[in-house]
């Protein structure tokens, strides 16, 4: 486990990464400036309600008279903004307190290994959907509950390296050479961590924009007016047969999610050789 | 229940606390999840009671709590003026006595709404796990086989376009698409209206059609069965692939699979008696993991299909606000979901000699 | 090259017909247009009731050339010569015997475990945790010789008890994990012979084991091949080992054999430089009937 991420290999360009890095980087151009360009205004109830696709409204219009094209693209930027800074979130907090319990040990590894179990022994939605709850309804609360949820993976993966890494002679002779902790960490734990993480956040961003986007279907995130994709799909419940309400901003978070895991994967690949491709199995 | 704790697991202590090396694991086990249970009612407890806004406009609603009356009356029978150690007390003995609270969209207890509501959504968990690890074990299997190959390729590329699809959008289309438009699945609920639900046993209707003898029924509550556990599936079929393929991958490189090829053993016995038993503990770990996000799911999936389970209880208290029926839906997920996760613990050390015999 | 001539002297000790026959063996491994040489070119002759030592450091191919006897290396590797076994039992076997390279799957699982067997270095890894002694024991017995249930069970009781194994019959119902690493390897040995095969591969056999436990696995082997007639090749690194049992020596080096002869000669007037450096570095050099391990990788 030496700084193999300091080599990067030629292996970051493989196909799934790099169809998946345009489709996320395409989003994130969207998400940034839809609001310049998109023919109405995602909030204005002008046009006839339940129009479906045609020429001047490409995706159809809501049963409110709005434009599902520009609802989509403008919800682009409330939902991947979002969700990247929940993923940063969570990634900071959860990978600070992982060092923390796996370099001081002892009760305060336990502690905070104990909360890691609590949150947990839920699973994710529902205890995002507990805490929204009770949060009450917003897109605010949706993200902070949504970190309640998702900072512990960060804490165990980060614990659980530097734990192993504590017993590792070269970082034995670190300490034997009087680094301080400081430099300990910076020096040897840091560039061990950094892999698996950002392979972790980078996957955590799809999940992140699954959670909160589901959390809005509840209702328990993002509020009418707002133009988000899993309110849209929550409003389609009451229309079926007007399928292009639910249809367009369903494909937005799947082709959003999937470009992020696809790249997430793709990371992965290079960060842990084990789990590369390239060496064929025996029969 | 952390993935830590059950790495360590393989290597159990040594010493054993009862007769048993078997029992010492179990009773282990089971201590283990009687503390999480009340970690999970301790979340419950303080974010019904704790969190910023208004407990008391939460379980009584807005109009009741304007009334200073009401208010203090609510105070008085619920003990809140008592230290929270005491109101932890209280609520855990409400618990115990199977009081959840009254919720406010249907004022009925919490509890019988949410007894009522669990068979529909075991039923429906029940058959996504058995398609996703059939599906999951195959895909998963053939990719580790034919590794760098095309087909791993695909596999890969399928299995991550299944964790990405939002289930709640795929249950509406799904509904759309097969119901409205090619009417080729039955509509939602768990029968079709003609038919009445069968003698309650276990409260699947599948199974409590087939003790009855009722093929008709059993046929119907089959069909219904079909879509929510397709679109609740894909997720975990997505999870499980990835995960068979790398323990298959790890397991195929192991000493043992090398012996048992020099033995001359065949292709299937090879797969099924040495490969996948081998790969066994990681995919049962990860089996217990996937039954979380199945719970997960059905909140988002079960609405779409008038489906009575927790999913649609949770989607109708949450989008109406009714906390304690989302508390209670919290509640009863997590004790399933911890269930679950110690039954996960009993088979591993069924399949494991090593912890099984110490 | 010019050590491929060495390998083609004949093995002058070997008065009985091989039963199984290398020649011109190459291993290579990687993409099949350009895959990296392991193994250049190695003949040998295993014959029945005689031990064939295969020594080598590590990296020489010398594991690599005894897995490809039963094909058994990664599909990206690239096979070449003769490999031919003389058996009569063996399925169409003629005069000419089978040729074991290019061999259809199913046809080689027939001859897997049952006419050429293997054990392998580390028998706590080449043990499945999780199968019984028994079933392992069986299952191969149960596929090649069509035995029912109960035959198999007796015929894995009276292969433990030949190799030595405490209370077999209780050891049939146990899992690898409750024994020693001494008893793991006797249950490997016992595996491997329960189909009658007329080759033994060993792998390292004793690599993995304590020292006071190696002598006994030794002796095992050198016992079943004088009464079975087993023809076996022995791989190890260990030229105490070599000494102490092998009929016939090979040494192998960069993929090559440098040397063959019968164990007297390649220990007492060894003619290759390498072999000489080897048994240099041998801490008694006279081959004693303990086997020690040589500082492997002594010219890294």
């Amino acid at each position: 486990m030496t700084r193999r991420w300091l080599r990067i290999p030629s292996a970051w360009v493989t196909p799934l990464g790099v169809i998946g890095a345009v489709i996320a980087a395409f989003w994130i151009v969207v998400a940034f400036t839809a609001q310049f360009w998109v023919p109405f205004d995602p909030l204005a109830q002008v046009l006839p309600r339940l129009q479906a696709p045609g020429i001047d409204t490409i995706m159809g219009t809501d049963a409110l008279g709005r434009d599902i094209f520009s609802r989509l693209m403008t919800g682009a930027g409330v939902t991947i903004p979002l969700a990247l800074m929940l993923v940063v979130m969570s990634m900071v907090v959860g990978t600070l307190i992982g060092a923390i319990a796996g370099y001081f040990g002892k009760w305060v590894d336990e502690v905070l290994m104990r909360l890691t179990d609590l949150v947990m022994a839920f699973p994710t939605v529902i205890l995002a959907m507990v805490v929204a709850a009770a949060l009450g309804p917003s897109l605010f609360n949706a993200v902070i509950a949504a970190f309640v949820v998702s900072w512990p993976q960060y804490a165990r993966m980060t614990r659980s390296i530097v734990l192993g890494l504590r017993t590792q002679n070269y970082v034995m002779a670190g300490r034997l050479l009087g680094f301080s902790p400081f430099k300990t960490l910076r020096v040897d734990v840091a560039p061990n961590v950094v892999g698996p993480i950002l392979v972790l956040a980078s996957l955590d961003v799809g999940t992140a924009i699954l959670l909160l986007s589901g959390l809005s279907f509840l209702g328990l995130g993002a509020q009418p007016p707002t133009a988000e994709w899993g309110s849209m799909i929550s409003a389609a419940m009451a229309n079926f047969d007007s399928w292009w309400i639910g249809v367009f901003p369903g494909l937005a978070i799947l082709t959003v999610v999937m470009a992020f895991n696809f790249v997430g994967d793709s990371l992965r690949d290079i960060f842990d050789p084990t789990s590369q491709m390239s060496k064929a199995r025996a029969r | 229940m952390g993935k830590n704790t059950r790495a360590t697991r393989v290597h159990p202590a040594r010493a054993p606390l009862g007769g048993s090396p078997l029992a010492g694991y179990v009773l282990r086990r089971l201590g283990m999840s009687v503390l999480l249970l009340f970690g999970v009612t301790l979340v419950t407890f303080s974010l019904a009671n704790l969190v910023p806004g208004n407990p008391i406009v939460a379980a009584l609603g807005e109009g009741a709590a304007s009334n200073p009356a009401t208010v203090a009356a609510y105070i008085e029978k619920h003990g809140l003026d008592q230290p929270l150690p005491v109101q932890y007390l209280n609520y855990l003995l409400n618990l115990f006595q199977g009081d959840m609270g009254v919720s406010l969209r249907t004022a009925q207890p919490v509890a019988s709404d949410l007894a009522k509501a669990v068979p529909a959504t075991i039923e429906v968990a029940i058959g996504a796990i058995i398609v996703s690890l059939a599906v999951g074990v195959a895909l998963g299997s053939l990719a580790a086989y034919r590794r760098g190959k095309i087909s791993d390729q695909l596999v890969r590329v399928l299995s991550l376009i299944g964790l990405s699809i939002p289930t709640f959008w795929m249950a509406l289309v799904s509904f759309n698409f097969f119901f409205l438009q090619l009417r080729i699945a039955p509509g939602s609920g768990r029968l079709s209206p003609i038919l009445s639900p069968p003698p309650t046993v276990t409260g699947l209707y599948t199974i409590d059609a087939l003790l009855a003898g009722q093929w008709v029924t059993f046929m119907d509550a089959m069909a219904h069965l079909m879509l929510p556990v397709f679109v609740l599936s894909l997720f975990t079929i997505g999870l499980l692939t990835r995960f068979v393929r790398t323990s298959v991958l790890e397991v195929l490189d192991a000493d043992y699979i090398r012996a048992g090829r020099a033995k001359g053993l065949s292709g299937p016995r090879m797969l099924f008696g040495y490969t996948l038993r081998g790969a066994s503990l990681p995919i049962l770990t990860i089996v217990g993991l996937a039954f979380g996000s199945l719970l997960s799911g059905t909140v988002l999936v079960e609405a779409v299909f008038a489906w009575p389970g927790l999913g649609s209880y949770a989607y109708n208290s949450a989008t109406s606000l009714d906390l304690p029926g989302v508390m209670g839906v919290g509640l009863i997920v997590g004790v399933i979901y911890l269930g679950i996760n110690f039954a996960v613990d009993l088979l591993y050390g069924v399949l494991d000699p090593r912890v099984r015999l110490a | 090259m010019t050590d491929v001539l060495n390998t083609m002297v004949p093995d002058a000790e070997a008065t009985a017909p091989a039963v199984l026959s290398v020649q011109g063996l190459t291993v290579g491994i990687g993409p099949r247009k350009a895959p990296k040489p392991i193994v250049t070119g190695i003949s040998l002759d295993l014959v029945p009731g005689r031990i064939h030592g295969l020594a080598g450091e590590s990296g020489s191919g010398k594991t690599v050339s005894s897995l490809a006897i039963l094909g058994l290396l990664p599909a990206n590797a690239t096979v070449g010569g003769s490999i031919t076994l003389f058996d009569a039992d063996s399925n169409g076997a003629g005069p000419g015997g089978t040729e074991l390279i290019g061999m259809r799957r199913r046809a080689l699982n027939r001859i897997r475990g049952r006419r050429i067997a293997m054990i392998f270095q580390d028998p706590s890894s080449s043990l499945h945790p999780q199968l019984t002694v028994g079933s392992q024991l069986t299952d191969h017995v149960r596929t090649h010789l069509k035995l029912g249930r109960e035959a198999a069970r007796d015929r894995a009781i009276e292969l433990l008890t030949r190799v030595r194994v405490p209370n077999p019959v209780e050891a049939l119902g146990r899992y690898p994990h409750q024994f020693s690493g001494g008893q793991r390897q006797r249950i490997a040995i016992a595996i491997a012979l329960a189909c009658d095969p007329v080759v033994l591969l060993a792998d390292e056999p004793t690599t993995a084991l304590d020292v006071t436990v190696q002598a006994g696995i030794l002796h095992l082997l050198r016992d079943l091949a004088d009464e079975r007639q087993l023809a076996v090749l022995l791989v190890t690194h260990d030229l105490g080992v070599m000494s102490a049992i092998a009929d016939e020596v090979s040494v192998m080096r960069h993929g090559v054999i440098v040397e063959t002869g019968p164990r007297e000669q390649i220990f007492g007037a060894p003619q290759h430089a390498y072999t000489r450096e080897l048994l240099e570095s041998l801490p008694s050099a006279q081959g004693a009937d303990t086997p020690s391990a040589i500082q492997k990788e002594a010219g890294r």
